[in-house]
């Protein structure tokens, strides 16, 4: 008996393995781990593009030690009191918010982008798969009125696999919300940009996502508005790979530009240039 | 097709019931209006007997079905109301057309792709006021739910409901949007054409249209599909409506990884209209007559259109400015909270 325990405690273990290396998704290439971080974690063989967490978005996009946050003690809360049969919506929240450190699911603030001042949100995949919160859509509806009031261009990153289930109608009404103040931004002539990263999928791609003056996307991201399941089972056919990709939308004319993560700053940065508030 | 639910059989037994009874004085009544001629009178009271005793029986029952209509309707659970939102025999779009508008002239196409028959729309009027109507529309036949996709729009049917609320702008016409659907369409045309973006576009230019808009979701209020249409001055919700982020079915398959517990995923998702306007989400509740809309299609839609009429004279009385700022407001405090 012993002979085998002895045989599998020898096997090297996968968490050194993964210290070092990481293991593209898409293509399997084996990367030194350095090297994915340096290159914002894309892959340098295939261009995947890995989610990034918010603090990392930030950090990529945004001058050094330019982002200052607003709003930040704005919290997920339980208007429904909602369990589902595993466990209370209110004892996910607070494990997800000590796990990940954030309140809600997108952080928002001021920042300069190659000098340029702009209000910036960003959503984080992590907390709640990126849903569309109560506190998510204040946060959001709130930046958009602090870029109204300072006149600065406004910028949503999206990451976000829909409305949050566990808010029911009170997620849904966040869609009508943010879109009203989206609205107040056109009215005033403030530039509203898009970035769609992935996924951005449901009630976010059916209410701000898709509303920028500007639409941009990373590469390979998924974008669409029913999950693929949903509509294969509607359907009952499967769907091409390239189904409700990044470069699908594009063609489709929902987006203006597929644009690398390496690019994105400078391509933020050109875009705003043509606008002036005079 | 008489739909049977389950906790409506007790309903259904009284009201068969009294069915019969009737039936049988009618034929009674005919025989008996069969014999008087020929036997000239003299008999005519024979089977009188029983009448009283019949009509007795038939008040009690009258009186029992009431009272069970009552008992039942007011102890539905979520999951009941959902089975009676999705009551075939409920009113649906063309029903409140016929019954509620003097005239509508029904305005198709989007301009870009087709025209979607699953939510329609046009000039209409109620009362000799004119309105825009717009609406999503089952079908009460399968040739007809085809033809409306069940009432599931697809993005031509947002992008016609968006030029026809700009043509109310333009011609200073109240809104008037009926909400009835299970979603928008989930298929991969739907998709290329961008449902997204057509639900989203919607939902930022109802935010600024200077004109009343009033919304009556009065069966199922699917998610983005019938938030598409109902960014609403006046949200109001018919008593056995339901309105909610997901299908209950949806929720159950995904957080109960069992779309058998749709029973408890509509439970939890508050989707009931006085959970609603508890939750502050909606801004009234139109009462359905005891026993359901299905029960009694005339009551509920002389209600709706009082609470159109009511809600209309109310809105059309504020400033198109002020109207815009208070719509802002109330989407805005919408999951706001104070203790953050």
């Amino acid at each position: 008996m012993g002979w085998f325990t002895r045989l599998r405690k020898k096997a090297p273990t996968p968490v050194e393995k993964e210290e070092i290396w990481q293991i593209c998704p898409a293509c399997t290439a084996h990367i030194f781990r350095e090297e994915w971080v340096n290159n914002l974690k894309v892959c340098p063989k295939c261009d995947f593009h890995e989610r990034l967490t918010c603090q990392e978005r930030i950090k990529m996009l945004v001058d050094k030690d330019s982002f200052r946050e607003i709003n930040r003690k704005i919290s997920a809360s339980d208007p429904l009191n909602f369990a589902d049969a595993k466990e209370k919506y209110a004892d996910k929240l607070e494990a997800t918010k000590t796990k990940t450190g954030l309140l809600e699911s997108v952080v928002t603030g001021v920042a300069k982008i190659k000098k340029l001042p702009v209000v910036l949100a960003v959503m984080d995949f992590r907390f709640f798969g990126g849903s569309l919160g109560s506190g998510t859509g204040e946060k959001i509806l709130l930046a958009a009125l602090h870029a109204l009031k300072h006149r600065l261009p406004y910028i949503v990153v999206s990451a976000s696999g829909g409305a949050r289930m566990q808010e029911g109608a009170v997620s849904l009404m966040q869609m009508a919300k943010t879109c009203a103040g989206i609205a107040r931004l056109h009215a005033a002539g403030i530039p509203y940009i898009s970035v769609l990263t992935d996924p951005t999928t449901g009630g976010v791609s059916a209410s701000f996502a898709m509303i920028g003056d500007v639409n941009i996307a990373e590469p390979g991201a998924l974008i669409g508005f029913a999950g693929r399941r949903v509509i294969e089972e509607t359907i009952k056919q499967k769907l091409p790979d390239d189904f409700q990709k990044a470069e699908y939308l594009l063609n489709h004319g929902f987006i203006d530009h597929i644009v690398h993560r390496k690019n994105m700053r400078d391509f933020l940065h050109s875009i705003l240039s043509y606008w002036s508030d005079r | 097709m008489t739909v049977v639910l389950d906790f409506e059989k007790e309903i259904i037994d009284l009201e068969e019931k009294i069915a019969e009874h009737m039936k049988a004085r009618e034929a009674s009544a005919a025989a008996a209006a069969e014999k008087s001629p020929t036997q000239e009178g003299c008999n005519q009271r024979e089977p009188a007997p029983s009448e009283p005793q019949r009509d007795e029986e038939v008040e009690s029952l009258k009186k029992a079905l009431e009272e069970a209509k009552r008992r039942v309707y007011s102890n539905l659970t979520p999951w009941q109301t959902v089975q009676v939102a999705r009551h075939p025999a409920r009113p649906l779009l063309r029903d409140y057309i016929a019954g509620i508008f003097s005239e509508f002239i029904e305005l198709h196409g989007d301009r870009c792709f087709g025209d979607d028959q699953g939510l329609i729309g046009g000039f209409a009027k109620i009362d000799e006021r004119r309105v825009m109507l717009i609406g999503h529309q089952k079908g009460k036949t399968v040739e007809e739910n085809v033809r409306s996709n069940f009432g599931m729009a697809n993005p031509e049917g947002y992008r016609k409901a968006l030029r026809l609320m700009m043509l109310a702008r333009k011609y200073r016409l109240p809104i008037v949007s009926f909400v009835d659907t299970p979603g928008a369409y989930p298929g991969v045309d739907a998709e290329a054409r961008g449902q997204a973006e057509a639900i989203a576009r919607n939902l930022m230019v109802m935010s600024t249209l200077d004109v009343p808009i009033v919304v009556i979701v009065t069966g199922e209020g699917g998610s983005g599909g019938a938030l598409g249409i109902a960014v609403g001055d006046a949200v109001l919700m018919l008593s056995n409506a339901i309105y909610s982020v997901i299908s209950p079915e949806g929720c159950a398959s995904i957080l109960w990884r069992d779309g058998s517990k749709a029973p408890e995923a509509a439970e939890a998702l508050k989707l009931t209209a006085p959970s609603l306007l508890k939750l502050g989400l909606i801004d009234e509740i139109i009462m359905e007559p005891p026993g359901g809309a299905h029960r009694d299609p005339a009551a509920t839609l002389a209600a709706v259109k009082a609470a159109i009429l009511k809600h209309l004279k109310i809105l059309l009385k504020i400033s198109p400015r002020k109207l815009v700022e208070r719509r802002f407001e109330k989407f805005s405090r919408m999951g706001r909270y104070k203790k953050r």
